[in-house]
Order: C-alpha cells, then structure tokens, then sequence
C-alpha cells in the first residue's frame, strides 16, 4: 500500500469508553501535542540538546494503547516515547526538565529525550536502538508469566524495527511461552526516511506474527477509539489466555525523523493528506457529536494544558543542573568508587580467602 | 612454594578439608543453591534443560526445579538475553547461559545498549541484576570462531561487572556472588577447566568481587594471570622455582572491579611483572593492566612489564598452529627471565 492512502482497516465495534475516560483520552492527547510542541521550541532555542524525535500525529496511539491497559501493566517503547510517559501519568515538569537535562528530570538528566523512564508508574523506557527493547518487553511479560502477577506487557515499536531480527526472535519466544505481551507496532510508514515499499518486502507488517502462529491485525492508528478497542481486546487474550498479539497501528508522524531531519523526503500533499485525519480532530468531533464534551469545555481544557505546558518549561528552566559530583552515580547499585575516570578500581580492602585449588 | 599448598589468606583453616569436585560441579552447585535460596532466581538459554548444557553445567536441575525455572530458548541469543535483561528489570534474577563466549556476539547489542545501561540511563530507577555465564577459550582445535577470549571488550564497558574464575572454589564462591549482585555480571568460564578439580566453599562461603587471589608467592617477579591462564603460570613458576626463580602468581578474579591495589602492592614488592593473557594483545586485559601497573608503580620498576597473549592472528584450526598461538608455560617462563635479566638455565 503507497502512504498516503486511506487505511483499509477493520475495527470490531466495541463499547465506547465511560465519558470520564474519553474526556481524559483526550486531554492526553491534547498534552502530548502541546508538550511537544513547545519542545520543539525549546530545542530551536538551544535549550533541549542531542536528538529530539517528536511523536505529533501519532497521539492516538501512544493513548489509545496506554488507555487500554491497567496502570500496573508495564510498558516499554522506543526513543519517540515523551507521550507514553505523559499519557502513564508522568509529571510534564519532570519531563521536560529531563529533556533540559536538569537535576531534577525524571531520570536525573541522564536519559534525555530518548531515555525517558518512569518506573513507579511501570513505564520501563524508551530505548534508543532500533528493535532492542522489544525483548525487554517480552522479559517483563515473562517475569509476569513466572510470578503469575496478571501483568500484561506492552512493547511499543516502529516499522523500522520490524525489519530487526531480534523481532523474530520475540515474536517466536513469545508465542512459544504463550507470555502476556502485546507487540505494538507504530506503523507511520517511515524507518527515518526510507518508506515501508521500500524497506518491506510485504507492506503489511502485522504479517510478521502470523508467521509464528500469532494473532495480528491492522488498525487505524489515528483512531483513538479504534486502537483503545485492539489494545482492549489484545490485553483481555494476553490476561486471560496467555495470548500474546500484534497489532499493526497505521499512522503519520508530521514531523521528520527528529528535530534535525528538515523533511525533504515526504511530499507535501501526502503529509496533508494524513492531517487531514488528525486524530485529535478526529477525536472531538466524537467528543462533540456524542455530547461527551461541548465546545466550551474543550476550550477550557486546552487552555488548561496549556498552563500546565507552560508550568512545565519555566519547572525544567528553573531547575538546577545535575551536581557534576554526581557523574558517577548508578553506574552500579553499590559503588566502590566514585571517580568516575576510574570507576573499575576497587579501592584497597581486606584481602579475601583466596580458595583451595590453588 | 608448591602450587597445591593454600594460598595466601584462605578462609576457614581449622575446617575440615572439603572434597574435591570439578570446576564445572562447582558451577552447577552454586545455581542449585541459589535456587533452592531464592524462588526469584532461573536459568535460561540453549539446551540448558533437557540437554543438562552443551557443558553440562546445568546437569540435574530440570529434574530438581522443573521447566518453570529451567528454560530451553531456541537458539535465539538476542532474543533470549533480552528477555533475561527484562525479566531481571522486572525483579527476577536470570541466569543466562551463553553456550559459548563466541555467541554473546550475537546478544552485544543487548549486553552492552540494554544490559549495562538500563541503571545509569535511567538515573537509578531500576536495576539489572542478571548473569550472563559464558565459557570461553581455545585448546580444542575449534578454529577460529569457536577459540575467544573476549574477556577484554565486557571489562571495557562501564555498568557490567566481570569475573572469570581459576579454581572450583572460586567458580561457586564467584558465581553465587554474581547471583545476589544488583548489577549485570557478564561470567566468563573456562571451556578448559571444566574438569579441573579442588575444593569449594559451603553455601554460604561466597568470594566477593574486587579481591585478587595470590595463588603463589614469590620474591622475584609478579606475573598475574586469571582463568586458565592461572595454571599456565603456576605452570611457569613451578619450572622457574627449580631455577631458583620465585615467582608470585596473582589472580585478579574479577575486572569490574579490579583489585588493582593487590596488583600493584605485589609489583612494588618485586620490581618486575609478566602478565598473561588468553586474549589477543592489542587493547586486551595484559594492555589495560600493564597500563595500570605503570601508572600506579612505574618508580618501582626495574624493567618494562611483558605481556604473554595469544598470537594476534584468528585461532587456526591445525594443532600444532593453534599450540603455537596459545601461550604456554614456556612462554611465560621465558617472559620472566627477560624481565628478571636472564638467560635460560639460570645464568643471570
């Protein structure tokens, strides 16, 4: 299939969410567009370093996914991941004071844009090679499977990475262990600027699980009912059948690759096309029609978040820079050294028994 | 000095002599123990279940603690040491075998980007407390992708630890050390020790990382060696003895960390030092600690350090080749005299 063109998609038709939940999805959403929005800003002013991969257009996914599972159900995506953290509940100052690389970014200015964390919220990072924690998802559903725990994994991916090995891998172990995991991929139908009919053999990506025995389908991945109600139905297999799934979520991302790709690959009346269907839009013309929310509710929620957006810069300016005493910290759980040239060096000690044998 | 005697500070002389097991039932001993101590603790990778291991190490715990904690992975090592990096995320405590060093190259990516980074990346929020056991080594005419020793590149990475243990007593008393750390221990067996036996420890008589053995003392010159190697310079000193050269033969045990005060003490001691390496030459474990030792003592040396490695050629199949590419005791002796300013036979 070209990009460009409407997805030919089925979604059994479930239950809509509780209007409290629809009202939430969509303040989510809306956060994610802002925050991103003005991180976009702040890496223009010089603010925010190193890469920044900006997930605007794909906020059905991120919260039609996060929305369907439980909070104690452990995530893990890739390096466009600011919006899982906000949809699992993350603080947005926390947030963006880790892409400002301050002290008090939420993992401590160590991880930056594409190594968020948020651990307490069972969202286990994003990662920043291609395909590499999709076994780390497939782990966490294991660790799931062997405490019995009920967790179900979801573990976030790009079509880029369905051309990684170690994808085969996961999908084999994880439908040979029948283990609780939800392989999600994001299809936005570029691996950096190379487009799916150039880089796939079969445009159908969701074909990859059917290979192993697994469960899969294509979803509309601007839909943000849409990809709550496969999320939903994957997650009830995973808990209750130990089923692992994949789901093919088609969408766009507006933006480039990162903040550094000046998008000259994609044609403008394909990226016109896609927000034609933006799935925010998309989404309130729901909220609308079904009287979940009028107008002026949606206009005073926009202006709250975008308060909170506000707040969440002047948080991250504000905060300290991370001590540089600090540099060797969490290398290791217990370290033996804080030098951080010599962070191998065990510092003089009791001699140990040496062993017989010897 | 024999090298059977104890060496230098060995726990619990009054005890009674335990009996000798090999290297191998040792390894198999400290997983049994830690299982049976610690519900959180399984062992997964190739053949590992039914099989008992390419090598035997898991012989009898299928049968002990059944396919809940004794996983066979199809061969897929990415994928399995991924989802043993997860899992340990999570809060269990995998133990992961590599059948061999030589397949961890395929799982790198995860060892090194997942693995030893996960704790600082994420400012501390989670730990990684998985074993990666992988043996290792040449001696067996397996040429040349089956004969590494890449002891060198795990030591290079900050966030793993790294230990290769000598004896019997140390590959039970290591490896249950590594099963109770909170950090990612990359565990390098000797494909060569396997059978190699001597005592080990009770279940409680752990060997902490960052404490060097000193299997031998000596006055003369100081070679360190660790692994197999060990035995090769025990080996050399034995034979050097007999020329009325006293070697101290020093085993550092564990390269994250590294007990490099015992190194150095040792060297400042004798002057002279001959490291032995199993790896290759070229930024090995013998460069990194030649380079350590010069910074830390080079006012006492009273000559340049000599590294014994092996050949910096790919392991040749053909016997005779890959003997040669090995280092050997004579390799090592003759290290030794060239720092201590001797001829061979003793003539200074």
């Amino acid at each position: 299939m070209s990009s460009g063109t409407a997805p030919r998609i089925a979604t059994s038709p479930s239950p809509r969410p509780e209007p409290d939940e629809m009202r939430a999805m969509f303040s989510s959403m809306w956060l994610i567009r802002r925050f991103e929005e003005r991180a976009a800003e702040e890496y223009m002013r010089g603010r925010i370093g190193g890469f920044l991969h900006l997930a605007i257009g794909e906020e059905a996914a991120v919260v039609g996914a996060i929305s369907a599972l439980r909070p104690t159900d452990p995530i893990t995506s890739t390096y466009r991941e600011h919006g899982h953290a906000l949809a699992r509940g993350s603080d947005p100052g926390r947030v963006m004071a880790e892409l400002f690389g301050r002290s008090t970014g939420i993992c401590g200015g160590r991880g930056g844009s594409m190594h968020l964390m948020d651990a307490e919220r069972h969202f286990y990072g994003g990662y920043g090679i291609v395909g590499g924690s999709v076994p780390l998802g497939v782990g966490l559903a294991f660790a799931s499977s062997y405490r019995g725990d009920g967790a179900v994994s979801l573990t976030m991916f790009g079509d880029g990475a369905a051309n990684q090995g170690v994808l085969a891998e996961s999908l084999n172990m994880a439908e040979l262990w029948r283990l609780p995991v939800i392989f999600l991929l994001l299809n936005n139908q570029y691996g950096m600027g190379t487009s799916v009919e150039r880089h796939s053999a079969d445009e159908d990506l969701y074909k990859r699980a059917e290979g192993y025995g697994m469960p899969a389908r294509k979803v509309d991945g601007m839909d943000v009912l849409a990809v709550r109600a496969a999320v939903a139905e994957a997650a009830r297999m995973a808990r209750e059948e130990g089923q692992p799934s994949m789901i093919e979520l088609l969408a766009y991302r507006y933006r480039g690759h990162s903040m550094s790709d000046p998008d000259t690959v994609r044609a403008a009346d394909e990226k016109e096309r896609w927000q034609a269907r933006d799935p925010i839009v998309m989404f309130e013309r729901v909220l609308l029609g079904e009287g979940v929310m009028t107008g002026e509710e949606i206009a005073a929620e926009r202006a709250r978040i975008e308060a909170v957006v506000e707040d969440a810069a002047a948080f991250a300016e504000q905060s300290p820079e991370v001590p540089v005493q600090e540099l060797a910290r969490d290398v290791y759980a217990n370290p033996w050294s804080d030098d951080p040239r010599g962070s191998a060096i065990m510092p003089p000690g009791p001699a140990a028994p040496a062993g017989g044998g010897a | 000095m024999s090298t059977t005697a104890p060496a230098k500070g060995q726990g619990g002389g009054s005890a009674p002599p335990r009996k000798a097991i090999s290297y191998r039932e040792a390894l198999t001993q400290a997983m049994r123990e830690e299982m049976e101590r610690d519900e959180r603790v399984f062992v997964m990778g190739e053949d590992v279940g039914r099989f008992e291991g390419a090598f035997k190490v898991t012989r009898g715990l299928l049968r002990e603690f059944g396919e809940r904690r004794v996983v066979d992975t199809p061969i897929s090592e990415a994928g399995f040491v991924g989802i043993g990096i997860g899992a340990a995320m999570s809060g269990l405590r995998p133990i992961v075998e590599l059948m061999t060093v030589n397949f961890s190259i395929v799982a790198m990516d995860q060892i090194v980007n997942n693995a030893s980074k996960v704790r600082y990346m994420f400012g501390g929020q989670v730990a990684c407390p998985v074993v990666l056991r992988m043996p290792g080594g040449a001696g067996h005419q397996l040429a040349a992708q089956h004969s590494h020793s890449l002891d060198a590149w795990y030591a290079h990475v900050p966030g793993l630890k790294v230990a290769a243990p000598a004896t019997p007593y140390d590959a039970k008393g290591l490896l249950k050390t590594a099963i109770r750390d909170d950090d990612p221990v990359v565990f390098l067996e000797s494909e060569g020790l396997y059978a190699k036996k001597g005592p080990v420890g009770g279940p409680d008589d752990l060997v902490p990382f960052g404490r060097a053995a000193v299997r031998r003392s000596g006055r003369d010159c100081t070679v360190i060696a660790h692994s197999r190697m060990v035995w090769v310079a025990l080996a050399a000193a034995d034979a050097l003895a007999r020329e009325g050269v006293e070697c101290e033969v020093i085993d550092p045990r564990t390269f994250r960390p590294l007990d490099l005060e015992t190194l150095a003490g040792s060297v400042r001691r004798t002057s002279r030092a001959v490291i032995v390496d199993e790896g290759w030459p070229e930024c090995g474990i013998a460069a990194n600690l030649a380079t350590h030792l010069y910074e830390a003592c080079f006012d006492w040396l009273d000559a340049p350090i000599a590294r014994v490695t092996s050949a910096d050629v790919p392991m040749p199949y053909a016997k005779n080749l890959e003997q040669a590419a090995l280092p050997a005791p004579a390799d090592v002796a003759a290290a030794v005299r060239r720092v201590i300013g001797r001829r061979p036979g003793g003539a200074a």
